[in-house]
């Protein structure tokens, strides 16, 4: 019999707690979360009012180590492949055109020595790791903010940083070709014909790699991802 | 006539309105924005949902009792309309004024019963018979402390009517009210809401909680929606049904919660009487009172009792058949019974 009547009060006083619940929340519908990011002091002070992002016309602020959509400023690219080589699955495909003499140097400075006749990275196989970046000697291949990048056709999520025009390439590669040949004719007399093809990539080759050294310089704490990368 | 010019239009219009209102106040409570999109602040959302239904097919499973299906959802929404036909509209305007105007008002609606058996058993289907099932168990239950409440009312006014009930409550009263039952406190000129039936006899405060409770089981609402239960029984009696015939059911489902919301507003809160009691030469409740006031204040009772409906429905969760039981003949049952003695002991000691 006292169960009963416990079981009573029980039931009226939980009832009440709940209505008082749902009443506060609806009495507080009246306000709305600001989107802030977790990072902001004021974040856990938020506790009331509609919690609901309604996305396209809002987002929440997304935080500066951010990965997200690659972009390469192809201007400060020395297109040297670092970042196609580290890639753990192989999204970036680079075709450079080399070129006889230095052809511009990028904002912090770097001798560019190849044209980037292909820089596509295809973002629907982009892990993102991240690694490119951290290879990058010039720094211009960066992860920016841009999370929302669907495409209807997945083909689509290749993106292409190359400017140059069939016709620049062609040309690029002509006036190299005309270089090369020019230089075998120079170096022909003193030479047989039989090491010319051989040497051709070994005399050119190695030295944008030994040459084109980043001006700027990387700090002390990530100057052993490259070694390692290099033992690989 | 009253019920077919008033009610009935205010019906459909307060359908549309109700689940968009309903929709929002989920929202809120659980800190969503609800509809926003179509029109100013989602409001046209029912409206478009409303011609998405009607335009939809009116599906017909092959393995039917054809015409029960067919019948279910007109006997469920005609029993409930007519129950909307004894309900007052304003002071000195009634649908029909029948003498056993509460009596029809319960005995016709408990008759939407059998149209969800119907529709429940013409489905074929073991969700649509289980739901039907259980409706009937419960409609039939929580009939009793349903038809109890309103006795103890029905008792202290003496009558039937529910006109007669409303003007009972007022300045408009012929004969003596008393404020908390005691016969120094005469609040008949006085009026407001000192002499609202729930402030004539407190004892009706238990009676008007079982009462509420009832009929949110009559109503098949969250948490007695049992029947329904979309989780469980993917909307029980009414699962085969689409198109206009679901709209139906949905109809009445919105007609069963409006009426029992005027009834409580008619039978425990004073009806079309004003809330303003006259206070010396502020003769607020003579100023308040009237046919038009009184559509005002009906209706605005009637639409408090529906909010704190949707607020119930999205506070608590579902019962279980055996606490629903439990809960019917255990507990509201024997409380309701109570509550009519003791009404009945106050209203001999009184006079």
């Amino acid at each position: 019999m006292k169960a009963y009547f416990q079981n009573i009060a029980l039931a009226i006083s939980t009832s009440l707690e709940g209505l008082k619940l749902t009443f506060k929340y609806l009495f507080e519908a009246r306000e709305k979360r600001t989107p802030i990011g977790v990072e902001d002091e004021n974040y856990f002070d938020q506790d009331k009012g509609i919690a609901t992002l309604q996305y396209p016309f809002e987002s929440l602020p997304v935080p500066d180590n951010a990965r997200y959509k690659l972009h390469n400023e192809i201007d400060d690219c020395i297109v040297c492949d670092k970042c196609a080589k580290i890639c753990p699955v192989n999204c970036i495909d680079i075709e450079p055109v080399r070129s006889a003499e230095v052809i511009g140097s990028t904002s912090d400075g770097t001798a560019k020595r190849l044209y980037a006749a292909k820089f596509d990275i295809d973002m629907a196989k982009c892990c993102f790791c991240g690694l490119c970046t951290t290879v990058c000697p010039t720094e211009c291949l960066t992860m920016t903010k841009a999370y929302d990048f669907s495409e209807f056709d997945v083909k689509d999520h290749n993106y292409s940083f190359a400017e140059m025009s069939l016709v620049e390439i062609a040309q690029k590669q002509q006036e190299f070709n005309d270089f090369q040949a020019a230089k075998l004719a120079a170096a022909k007399p003193p030479k047989s014909d039989q090491p010319s093809g051989a040497e051709k990539p070994k005399v050119v080759k190695p030295k944008p790699q030994v040459k084109v050294k980043p001006a700027f310089k990387p700090k002390p704490m990530i100057r052993k991802k490259p070694t390692d990368d290099g033992d690989k | 006539m009253i019920t077919f010019l008033i009610y009935l239009p205010f019906l459909l219009l307060f359908v549309v309105v109700a689940v968009y209102a309903e929709r929002k106040i989920s929202a809120f409570v659980q800190t969503r924005v609800g509809p926003i999109e179509v029109g100013p602040m989602g409001l046209f959302q029912t409206i478009a949902d409303l011609l998405k239904m009607l335009q939809k097919e009116d599906i017909r499973p092959f393995a039917i009792d054809k015409f029960l299906f067919l019948v279910a959802p007109l006997i469920v929404f005609a029993s409930i309309f007519t129950g909307f036909s004894v309900l007052p509209f304003t002071q000195g305007v009634a649908g029909s004024e029948i003498t056993t105007g509460v009596f029809f008002l319960l005995g016709v609606i408990s008759l939407d019963v059998l149209g969800i058996l119907m529709a429940g058993w013409g489905s074929n289907n073991k969700f649509s018979v289980l739901g039907a099932m259980r409706a009937v168990a419960q409609i039939v239950s929580y009939e009793i402390p349903l038809g109890l409440s309103v006795l103890a009312v029905v008792m202290l006014c003496g009558t039937l009517d529910l006109q007669e009930i409303s003007s009972y409550q007022g300045v408009a009263n012929q004969t003596d009210s008393f404020f908390l039952g005691i016969p120094a406190l005469d609040v008949g000129n006085i009026g407001g809401f000192l002499s609202w039936n729930i402030f004539q006899m407190p004892i009706l405060v238990v009676a008007f909680v079982v009462f509420f409770i009832s009929s949110l089981a009559e109503a098949n609402r969250v948490p007695f929606d049992l029947p329904e239960s979309e989780s469980e029984l993917i909307g029980g009696y009414h699962t085969e049904y689409s198109g206009f015939r679901w709209g139906l059911f949905m109809l009445s489902e919105y007609g069963m919660m409006l009426l029992v919301s005027f009834l409580a507003a008619i039978l425990f809160f004073g009806s079309w009487q004003s809330p303003l009691p006259n206070i010396g030469f502020l003769e607020l409740a003579n100023w308040t009172n009237g046919p038009v006031w009184g559509v005002f204040w009906l209706f605005s009772k009637a639409m408090f009792f529906i909010l704190l409906q949707m607020m119930v429905r999205w506070t608590y969760p579902r019962l279980r058949v055996d606490q629903l039981m439990t809960l019917s003949w255990k507990y509201l049952t024997p409380i309701s019974i109570l509550v009519l003695f003791i009404v009945g002991i106050w209203k001999l000691a009184l006079i």
